[in-house]
């Protein structure tokens, strides 16, 4: 489908939000269909996108459903067609979609969408919480977060390259934090037309493409002596998911300019450190002015920020953390009656370092819930908490912090 | 280890699918009272909620708890002591909503086991309709016309509990007639349905089936694909279009036969099937639309001839034909190959219209299912009749 206006040029600084810049990738990656049904904060992706078509600057066909279960079908069904497709939504509205969650991965559709990360109900609440797109985290969905605007526009245009390779073809979901990302204005860099044309082949969905001139049957009945296969299919794809990402960043660098480095976590002031904190999405932000204040005390606190939670990287991850005295994870989620009542993050970190050899003390932290902030003295405190841990001293496994107690 | 016994029911899915729970429940009940254990269960597999789709029910009893656990180790038996058939239109195979291709209907028959088959036909014809086995085993008819007791109607009319009967009469070490008696009662509490149950204990005798005899065709089979040689995204390909036929009689290529499923042919569905007067067809090209499963080839002259390996046996044609006795449903008991009718047609014709009215003259009970409201009850008098005279 022809873009309306093309973006010419190279980069253009912008100040916008993190849904601002989910849009302005969806306007670069030319993307064919895109659903929609209000809920936030993923409406303001919504807007934008409108904004764009209706200023005829993006040129796709834009639906607006009567809820998440039938947005997320009317693309899963345009990408069978062979469209580019977005779609996304938040907290209950992506549970409301979750069937067509579900049905995604095994069709091997590369739907690409952004969960604007919102606490499920009830009671009603705005603020980010990642459970809701942790909800799928066992069904063939790739799950990224981010933690800026810059990332959020990168990371969509890595997540279509990902998710449309032949070898793949599984949905991506990328989780903007509500309020801190997808409310939050910074600066951009746009990258040019020519530069995401380089860098995102076509979509072509090749021998699952449904089309008369390639009579298929999609997604029939099958009983017990089919099922195995297709799950080993599904889960080879996902295997192969790591070094695709791998191989995408490597392009997205020399493209665009812009070097990630290791795609699935960031290491912040781990070089020397004794201790680190890990986490996704925004938190960084405050996590990282706090371990700036507390090296000036000569405190070695480092952080990891894990980017792909799925693939997760197991390998990578648990020699990282192997290295440090003791670790914090800092979930922005809860899993209930989970080992030790941890977060779900801290609970996958622990089954990844159990094959390694080096296995420091794991804390598991919940904080943040509903959109709380983490602030520094939150920061301090579970540093002085993974240091006891590192000195030996017995630690709760899992503590809740900034709860009113 | 204690003594493990088997029993499968063969039924047709939704018309016969009470009936098959029936027995086997009756038949753990009725051990249970004998001190025995025993687990009952239907094949999930099979999907049996599909119309006339062959399906199986199994029990399985021990002497002992561990011994059934070891049997229930694999859930579907290896070899059973007694199947059961409650249709005889089975005996040709069983081709469930499993990929298994076709499965004789004695293939689980343990060697020296019953095959016990409810049916109005001589046991002679039942062997035949029957694949060859390499083991010996026994063969009962049970008369009876195919017991319509499925998920919507049950007809009560003692199949369940005859065959409980000769279940005792030929697996006697399994349970004895009074506690299958116990069972009845316990069940469904009617003291007629155990003299029932009592009267083919007594009579019911069975003929010996030695490995030379029955179908000799080898039943079709094939090889489930690995995961790394199936498609991905869950799709299947169409099947190809198909091609012209050609007729053997004056070599002319024309009309249309499509191409099918060569690994799932479902045509073990069928317990009728259409014969064709293509003396008197119209070529309306009714029958060819109608037909929900595509079964029709058009021939070269444009009639249209009931592909066997197709034709699920729904009677829609018969039902949309506009000419009088053109397409006729005749039970499937009457046939034993899927040979076209076309071509027999085609090489002689006085030969294939004097089998066609000898056809329609065994035409048969219809299986499963009423025409109209009120049959069954027409349908009683003779069956009680029978029932009283032969059993």
């Amino acid at each position: 489908m022809a873009t309306a206006v093309k973006i010419e040029g190279t980069d253009r600084m912008e100040l916008i939000t993190g849904s601002e810049a989910i849009a302005i990738a969806c306007q670069l990656a030319d993307v064919d269909v895109i659903t929609g049904y209000p809920i936030r904060p993923y409406d303001t992706v919504m807007q934008y996108i409108a904004k764009l078509v209706s200023n005829g600057e993006f040129d796709c066909e834009y639906i607006i459903a009567e809820g998440e279960h039938s947005q997320f079908e009317i693309v899963k069904h345009a990408s069978a067609v062979g469209a580019r497709v977005f779609t996304g939504s938040s907290g209950v509205g992506w549970m409301y979609a979750f069937e067509c969650l579900t049905v995604t991965p095994a069709l091997r559709i590369p739907m690409v969408a952004m969960v604007g990360n919102r606490a499920l109900d009830d009671p009603g609440a705005f603020g980010v919480e990642h459970n809701d797109a942790l909800a799928v985290r066992d069904l063939g969905w790739q799950l990224v977060w981010v933690d800026s605007p810059q990332e959020a526009l990168d990371t969509a245009l890595i997540a279509y390259r990902v998710a449309e390779d032949r070898r793949i073809f599984l949905p991506c979901a990328i989780s903007c934090d509500g309020a801190f990302l997808t409310h939050s204005q910074a600066l951009v860099k746009i990258p040019g037309q020519d530069q995401v044309t380089k860098f995102l082949p076509r979509y072509d969905r090749g021998d699952l493409l449904l089309h008369p001139d390639n009579p298929i049957t999609i997604a029939p009945q099958a009983n017990e002596d089919w099922l195995m296969e297709i799950r080993r299919q599904t889960a080879a794809a996902m295997e192969r998911s790591a070094g695709v990402i791998r191989e995408a960043y490597t392009d997205f660098a020399k493209i665009f300019g812009r070097d990630y480095g290791n795609p699935f976590f960031e290491e912040f002031e781990t070089a020397d450190a004794d201790v680190v904190l890990v986490g996704m999405g925004t938190l960084s932000n405050p996590v990282r002015v706090a371990i700036r204040q507390m090296r000036k005390e000569g405190k070695k606190v480092g952080f990891v920020r894990v980017r792909w939670f799925r693939p997760f990287a197991a390998d990578e991850l648990a020699k990282c953390l192997g290295r440090f005295k003791a670790v914090g994870v800092l979930d922005r989620d809860f899993s209930l009656g989970s080992p030790y009542h941890s977060g779900v993050l801290a609970t996958e970190i622990r089954s990844a370092m159990y094959p390694t050899a080096k296995r420091p003390p794991i804390i598991g932290f919940i904080g943040g819930l509903g959109g709380r902030e983490v602030l520094l003295p939150d920061v301090y405190k579970m540093t002085d908490i993974i240091y006891q841990a590192a000195e030996g001293k017995t630690q709760p496994l899992t503590q809740w912090i900034g709860v009113r107690e | 280890m204690g003594r493990l016994w088997a029993v499968e029911v063969v039924y047709r899915g939704i018309f016969q699918k009470t009936l098959a729970k029936n027995i086997t429940r009756a038949i753990v009940l009725a051990a249970h009272h004998e001190g025995k254990p025993g687990i009952s269960f239907g094949r999930y597999g099979d999907s049996p909620e599909r119309n006339g789709i062959p399906a199986k029910a199994f029990a399985i009893v021990g002497t002992d708890d561990i011994t059934l656990e070891e049997g229930m180790a694999r859930y579907e038996p290896t070899e059973v002591d007694i199947s059961i058939s409650v249709d005889d239109t089975l005996c040709k195979g069983v081709e469930s909503w499993a990929w298994y291709g076709l499965q004789p209907i004695n293939r689980l028959t343990k060697p020296g086991g019953t095959l016990l088959v409810t049916s109005r036909e001589t046991p002679e014809r039942i062997i035949e309709m029957c694949h060859k086995k390499t083991t010996a085993y026994n063969l009962a008819v049970l008369k009876a016309i195919p017991s319509f007791s499925g998920l919507w109607v049950y007809k009560d009319d003692h199949t369940d509990v005859r065959i409980l009967g000769a279940i005792a009469k030929f697996v006697p070490e399994l349970f004895g007639l009074a506690s299958v008696q116990k069972a009845i009662l316990q069940e469904w509490h009617d003291p007629l349905k155990a003299t029932s149950a009592a009267r083919t204990y007594e009579t019911i005798t069975s003929v010996p089936v030695k490995p030379s005899q029955g179908n000799p065709e080898k039943p079709y089979e094939f090889v489930k694909p690995k995961w790394t040689e199936m498609r991905d995204g869950i799709t299947i390909p169409a099947i190809p279009h198909g091609h012209a036929m050609t007729d053997a009689e004056n070599h002319k290529t024309g009309g249309f036969q499509p191409d099918r499923n060569p690994t799932f042919k479902k045509y073990l569905t069928r317990t009728m099937r259409p014969v064709v007067n293509f003396d008197t067809c119209i070529k309306c090209t009714l029958c060819w639309l109608q037909c929900p499963d595509s079964c029709f080839d058009v021939t070269p002259e444009g009639l249209y001839d009931a592909n066997m390996e197709a034709c699920c046996g729904c009677g829609v044609c018969e039902a949309v034909c506009p000419v009088k006795d053109c397409v006729t449903m005749v039970n499937e008991v009457s046939f034993s190959d899927n040979a076209s009718q076309w071509e027999a047609w085609r090489k002689d014709q006085p030969a294939y219209q004097a089998w066609l009215k000898g056809k329609i003259a065994e035409k048969g009970e219809r299986s499963h299912g009423f025409r109209y409201r009120g049959q069954y009850a027409e349908q009683l008098p003779a069956a009680r009749a029978e029932a009283d005279g032969n059993d």
